[in-house]
């Protein structure tokens, strides 16, 4: 046998496609984020809530990877977003091609932010770039206080942490200061935004913040 | 490698992620194996950190299924995994964290930074030529 030198990633392949939709996306002058979190954290919600207070700023469009239905995406429509549904046939994540392949139809000259809304997963879609300019993971109180030290690399790859529905935080034993522990062990540099997306709840924070990116982007 | 769009919706592996790895690490043998006009690759040497989110033993069972008829039937997968391995900035000490706990294991300081167990990927693979190869292939 004769050993043969490798020593590369083993998604590299997805990475390299990745690499291939962030030049269409900045060729096309848009900004993109990839929203992932558990089923139910409240990724719709917030994908809604954040168009609410930034659609007289930006066109915003939305993208959504769903293992099955059009709910998302006709939630996203009705609101007036330009939408599209990516159904995965059973796929627990979107990974770079399945975004590669719906960019050659979604309108992009029609939105200057793109929402991609991964597959409702705290595992699977970590490992797989997609080549928005940041990825977003939205934890939500329900789900608990010790989410970053069973799902350690979720938390470590994200450039934002929105923290959902902090209305309900009364009612949960919810220990603020071990979940952002943890979080900050796994990733120092994440920027994070307490909210609450059906209230509207420190909403406007983020979306200013996220403003202030798609436009420096821009420059 | 390039692929193109047609050769990527053959190739596009669906369902559990461990799959997906799985089709990946397999397109990645291949083609380093091609490199070197391998006739069999026989090993694959994996270095996994323990930050991954990967199960070898679902790895291995989908390597058993989609790798027939290839160029690496039959390969054997070897795994090393790396633990999570943190500093103490409070005692500057380098530990390994027991599973599901970051704090310093030797002075019980939460001021921990992580330096190890990202680790993901494939470091080398063994193959059988049919003419002995005058040099290995670096990267």
């Amino acid at each position: 046998m004769v050993q043969v030198q490798v020593v590369e990633n083993i998604l590299s392949a997805n990475d390299r496609i990745a690499d291939q939709n962030r030049e269409r996306l900045d060729q096309a002058g848009v900004f993109s984020i990839n929203f992932m979190a558990s089923p139910g954290a409240g990724k719709t919600s917030t994908i809604l809530a954040t168009h609410a207070l930034l659609k007289d700023r930006l066109r915003v469009g939305m993208i959504n990877g769903d293992l099955a239905s059009t709910i998302d995406a006709d939630r996203a429509a009705g609101a007036g977003m330009p939408s599209m549904q990516i159904n995965t046939g059973g796929s627990c994540h979107l990974d770079a091609v399945m975004l590669h392949n719906a960019l050659q139809n979604f309108p992009l000259d029609q939105v200057d932010l793109l929402i991609v809304e991964n597959v409702g997963n705290l595992v699977c879609p970590a490992g797989f770039q997609l080549g928005t300019h940041l990825n977003v993971l939205i934890a939500s109180i329900p789900e608990g206080d010790d989410k970053p030290y069973k799902y350690p690399p979720m938390y470590r790859g994200v450039n934002v942490l929105l923290i959902n529905k902090i209305d309900v935080l009364p009612y949960f034993k919810f220990n603020m200061d071990y979940f952002r522990k943890g979080v900050e062990i796994l990733n120092p540099e994440v920027v994070t935004f307490p909210i609450c997306a059906t209230s509207g709840e420190g909403v406007g924070a983020w979306v200013d913040w996220l403003a202030d990116q798609v436009k420096r982007n821009r420059r | 490698m390039v692929y193109t769009e047609e050769e990527y919706q053959q190739k596009r592996p669906k369902l559990m992620h461990e799959l997906s790895i799985t089709a990946h690490l397999l397109d990645l043998a291949l083609q380093h194996g091609a490199a070197v006009n391998a006739r069999r690759v026989t090993d694959l040497y994996l270095v996994i950190g323990d930050l991954s989110s990967m199960v070898d033993e679902s790895v291995q069972f989908y390597w058993d299924m989609i790798t027939p008829g290839t160029l690496a039937e039959g390969a054997q997968l070897h795994f090393e995994r790396v633990p999570i391995k943190m500093r103490c900035l409070t005692c500057n000490q380098e530990f390994t964290p027991p599973k599901g706990t970051f704090g310093c294991s030797l002075c019980g300081s939460d001021q921990v930074r992580i330096i190890g167990g990202d680790e993901f990927r494939l470091d080398s693979i063994g193959v059988e030529c049919d003419q002995p190869l005058e040099m290995e292939k670096g990267t």
